[in-house]
């Protein structure tokens, strides 16, 4: 079976700002696949370099160097069979949560009754009837990113790629929008990046973990399947046996990696 | 202090400008070493009495009715056409990196240009009458808009417009969806500046030569020594300046809707 998503010796160098300085090879022949209908996290430590691979995945960034492959096919251009959700703030603060949702649809031509019924019918899927008049601004963090998971499932990518999409969330509202993603994802399978420092929140969500080095030119040092059972409650989950003794194992292959990455961001700040 | 208190104190602060100008301006009260004159003080300062009843005299009669509404559609047009053209231009340049590496000398140039000594050609070009006005406001407001929309351009989130692209806005599309609402955020808030940049643009035009508008009136009379309506001519200006303020605070509440409210600052 062909992988949804295949990176094949992908290498992503930068040019340093200034062009005088040396460049910068964030991500080193980095060698992964998901299949289809997998939910797999990424995990790594700060600043490594996570974020370039998802760009990558989207199209966003261009490898230096190295092979993506969607369903089979080399990527060029925008990877328009994938969903990107961003860490930071990404809904246009100057339409209404409805008119954010229905925005793909827009673009793809689809006619404005029909872009209305179904943007109302994700809001209430995601929790927020209701509140499609309301601009961003007027949303609390844990609504606005509700807005964005619909904004990017109303086009029904079969990928999602999705970059610590929870993580300015407090505790509680983060692990409600998980069980909320684990619903949705449940419902019409797609294959997922999950990209995190939060182990537990990998762990938790996934059917297989990842796990990066630390940069430069981070690749992935360790692949865990992850044998819990489905469906599953975050929080119940990781009071289980089963899920201490993986977060045990990932987190011992980890440590060298994170500790690594911890010294480095001291040492750049040391010279800053 | 209360609102309503500050409300009062305002009022009579106004009132006490105007009684204490009054007093001062009486022929004989002040000693005649500061004026050798006694009614020198009137003849330079004016008089408020005489200044209101010749603001009276020109709304009770109507005549001034004609000279605001040249004033107002002069100042309407050019921050108009200014904003639309800054628009334009901004949007063009900010996407554009080698139109605007090549522009970038010609519109410091033009900016740094003091642009009312443009009025004398525009009066040659545009005759007259209320173009030339127009030209001179335009000119003005352009660059109040252009630079605003340049940088709004150059600052839209990445991050919203990756966002926008992945759900596969084209190049048309992000124009339309990301940039052109970004960056008309950015017109109006200089909207203030701009309106008021415009207005200054048909006022001096007008007392550079017209046949009517408030400027124009301001002229006639200083032409004849006629310092109360000069004043006369001021205050309704003042007057006008704010209506139009306060004009622009409401369109802004209303387009703006989108925007967090700085409310509390701002509400004092």
């Amino acid at each position: 079976m062909t992988s949804a998503v295949e990176f094949d010796r992908i290498t992503c160098t930068f040019a340093a700002p200034g062009a005088a300085g040396p460049s910068y090879t964030a991500v080193k022949d980095a060698t992964m696949a998901v299949a289809d209908g997998e939910f797999v996290s990424v995990v790594g430590p700060t600043g490594c370099g996570k974020s370039t691979l998802l760009n990558v995945a989207a199209g966003l960034l261009k490898p230096t160097s190295g092979a993506i492959r969607i369903f089979g096919e080399p990527l060029a251009g925008i990877n328009r069979r994938a969903g990107y959700m961003f860490q930071s703030e990404a809904l246009m603060p100057w339409r209404s949560a409805l008119a954010n949702v229905t925005a793909g649809l827009q673009f793809r031509g689809v006619e404005a009754g029909e872009a209305r019924r179904q943007g109302e019918d994700w809001l209430a899927r995601v929790g927020l009837a209701g509140f499609g008049d309301r601009y961003p601004h007027q949303l609390s963090g844990g609504m606005r990113k509700r807005t964005a998971l619909a904004q990017m499932l109303i086009l029904d990518p079969k990928i999602l790629l999705m970059d610590e999409p929870f993580s300015a969330l407090d505790i509680q509202t983060r692990q409600m929008m998980e069980n909320e993603l684990l619903e949705l994802w449940s419902a019409n399978r797609k294959s997922v990046i999950f990209i995190t420092h939060d182990l537990e929140e990998a762990i938790s969500l996934s059917d297989r973990v990842v796990v990066l080095s630390a940069g430069p030119g981070t690749h992935p040092i360790g692949d865990f399947a992850i044998d819990l059972p489905r469906p599953r409650d975050v929080q119940e989950i990781r009071l289980s046996p089963r899920f201490i003794e993986l977060h045990d194992r990932i987190w011992h292959s980890m440590k060298e990696e994170v500790l690594k990455g911890y010294a480095q961001t001291k040492n750049r700040m040391a010279k800053a | 202090m209360r609102r309503s208190t500050l409300r009062v104190v305002q009022v009579g602060m106004l009132f006490a400008i105007f009684g204490l100008w009054q007093l001062l301006s009486q022929p004989g009260l002040l000693p005649p070493i500061v004026w050798d004159n006694p009614d020198r003080a009137a003849f330079f300062f004016g008089e408020p009495v005489k200044i209101f009843k010749a603001i009276w005299v020109w709304f009770s009669e109507g005549v001034i009715y004609k000279h605001l509404w040249v004033t107002l559609q002069e100042t309407v047009l050019a921050f108009v056409i200014g904003s639309v053209l800054g628009l334009a231009v901004g949007l063009w340049l900010g996407l554009s990196p080698n139109a605007s590496a090549l522009f970038d000398p010609y519109i410091t140039a033009m900016n740094a240009m003091p642009r009312v000594v443009l009025a004398p050609i525009f009066m040659v070009w545009f005759g007259l009458g209320i173009w030339s006005k127009v030209a001179l406001g335009v000119t003005l407001v352009f660059f109040i808009v252009f630079f605003n929309v340049y940088q709004g351009v150059k600052e839209v989130s990445p991050v919203v417009l990756n966002n926008t692209v992945m759900l596969g806005a084209n190049r048309k599309q992000l124009l339309r969806y990301v940039y052109l609402p970004s960056a008309t955020s950015w017109v109006f808030s200089s909207l203030h500046t701009a309106v008021g940049m415009a207005f200054v643009g048909a006022v001096v035009g007008e007392y550079l030569g017209s046949a009517s508008g408030i400027g124009y009136l301001i002229q006639q009379a200083e032409g004849a020594f006629d310092i109360n309506t000069v004043f006369a001519g001021i205050l309704v200006l003042t007057a006008f300046a704010l209506v139009l303020d306060i004009a622009v605070t409401k369109a802004e509440k209303r387009l703006l809707v989108w925007r967090p409210t700085q409310s509390e600052t701002e509400q004092l």
